[in-house]
């Protein structure tokens, strides 16, 4: 056995690589012409966009104290929607949780319907729920409520999944039944992934309820579309001020109570 | 064992009142507006517009149905994280530092402040710029998801480089490769799997938000969306639904996927 190893003909020629290359530059000219991308009309008019900047960069600062009610508004509503959300995964991730609820049916069939429920985009359930309840809080509320729901229980039973078996079999050798299992050995060990967890939609949820208003659901938002549709972009800047301001400090505070906690 | 001292016994008690006060102040002076007495038929009818479906909506040959709005969102999706994973590598060796002192890093800490900015941006407001600016349709929605994907795509890949091997660089080194072939041969082969992991996984981000920013006018299966629930279309707002979670459930599945087989 004295000669060279071959190289098939797709390694020879790198075909698979080839090929990955030739369906991605397929697809970018394909989704170029479905966007009818048009660079010159770019060209063209980034002198608008940038007076738009030039308008942006002298914020009307009288607009903060009008600002400041609809920006707590905004965070209270994140706070409460959020809340909401994590109590009602609470008992159901312990069903989505393959090493709690044995039944596969059961787990797969929760986990299903959780999935369906993380592919709803926030905005889109905001503007069912200003159809349902009406223009106002309480729609942005449901809507992070649902949002968070979803994302909440997904993490929720992850982190369930992970933990340690020892305590669980040992409350089950001295005869607890199961909801004492999940209140002595389950709940002991992932009450700070909770917390942590919750916090971190909580960051996630600020940033989403900024924008939940333009649809009509509470919140700063409401303050944005009307300055926007009026063409007042000195009030747009201060808004988008207030909310990087409101998005830092509470990334900035639930990083700190991250960090404390795990 | 934690050491219960006098300090600690009580900060439990602290930490109740923090949070029931926080809770408290939260539920005062939010204007809740109350149920609309047409909730439970509204409820009622979307509920009856999801069972039924308006299946002729999938594909009329007009190039305003389900189809083609779905693949232009994808085309969004699409375009919009190719030209951001190109724009953030940049951004990513400006924030990244190699150095063990976090605090002392000008061009580091500029880099990362920078990101964090465009992060926080919110994404709709860049749609409604950009639609000043080259007018309502999709190519607004590529430019706003290109620029707000910039902000994590960038601390992503930053973090990448943070974290990288420096075996292969030093190598190339040390047998005299210049900056030129270290970036070439060592550097870039080392982190692309990385980053070709976070573009796929931000691309699955991107088809969400490509999702609901026709909602603003910028292109996609938003626009329909917003219409048929402003109009009452629980039938045709079913349809779209249904697309969207198909659309989403393949995306994920499918770069998921291709991103076990980068790992």
């Amino acid at each position: 056995m004295n000669h060279l190893p071959q190289r098939t003909l797709m390694q020879k020629w790198h075909l698979k690589s080839l090929s990955s290359v030739l369906i991605f530059v397929i697809l970018l000219i394909g989704s170029a012409k479905v966007c009818g991308i048009n660079w010159s009309s770019l060209n063209q008019n980034f002198s608008q966009f940038f007076d738009l900047f030039k308008k942006m960069a002298h914020p009307q600062w009288s607009y903060v104290t009008v600002v400041i009610q609809p920006i707590i508004e905004t965070i209270k509503m994140a706070l409460i929607g959020t809340t909401l959300g994590s109590i009602i995964a609470l008992p159901i991730c312990v069903f989505a949780a393959r090493n709690i609820v044995t039944n596969k049916i059961v787990t797969t069939s929760i986990r299903f319907l959780l999935n369906i429920i993380r592919t709803l985009p926030d905005l889109m359930l905001a503007a069912l729920f200003v159809a349902i309840v009406g223009i106002g809080p309480l729609a942005g509320i449901l809507t992070l409520a649902i949002f968070s729901f979803g994302m909440v229980s997904k993490l929720f039973y992850e982190a369930i999944e992970t933990i340690d078996s020892g305590p669980l079999e040992a409350l089950q050798a001295v005869g607890a039944n199961k909801i004492q299992i999940i209140v002595f050995a389950v709940l002991p060990q992932v009450i700070n992934n909770f917390v942590s967890y919750f916090l971190y939609t909580l960051e996630i949820n600020v940033r989403a309820s900024t924008v939940l208003g333009y649809l009509g659901a509470g919140g700063i938002g409401v303050y944005l579309q009307r300055s926007l549709d009026s063409f007042n972009y000195q009030q747009t800047a201060v808004i988008i001020l207030a909310i990087l301001v409101v998005v830092l400090i509470i990334d900035g505070l639930s990083n700190y109570l991250r960090e404390k906690l795990l | 064992m934690k050491k219960f001292n006098s300090k600690n016994r009580y900060t439990w008690l602290i930490v109740a009142i923090i949070i029931v006060l926080v809770y408290w102040w939260s539920f005062q002076g939010i204007s809740f507006s109350g149920i609309k007495d047409s909730a439970g038929d509204v409820v009622k009818s979307i509920c009856n517009g999801l069972i039924h479906p308006d299946w002729k909506y999938i594909y009329d040959g007009s190039g305003e149905d389900l189809t083609s709005l779905i693949v232009q969102t994808l085309a969004i999706a699409f375009l919009g994280t190719f030209i951001s994973a190109l724009l953030s590598i940049p951004f990513a060796f400006w924030a990244a530092h190699n150095s063990k002192e976090i605090i002392g890093h000008p061009r580091s800490n500029s880099g990362k402040i920078i990101l964090t900015v465009i992060r926080t941006f919110p994404e709709i407001v860049l749609a409604i710029m950009f639609i000043k600016a080259v007018g309502p349709g999709s190519f607004a929605g590529v430019l706003a998801v290109s620029i707000h994907s910039i902000g994590m795509l960038g601390k992503l890949f930053s973090e990448a480089i943070e974290n990288m091997d420096y075996r292969a660089s030093e190598a190339l080194i040390s047998v005299g490769g210049n900056r030129l072939q270290v970036l070439m041969m060592a550097t870039l082969p080392t982190i692309m799997p990385e980053f070709l992991s976070y573009t796929l996984y931000r691309f699955e981000i991107a088809v969400r938000s490509a999702s609901i920013l026709g909602m603003v006018g910028a292109g996609g299966i938003g626009t329909p969306l917003l219409f048929a629930i402003q109009t009452r279309n629980w039938s045709r707002m079913g349809i779209i639904l249904i697309g969207i979670i198909i659309m989403v459930t393949m995306i994920d599945w499918i770069s998921g996927n291709l991103r076990k087989k980068l790992a």
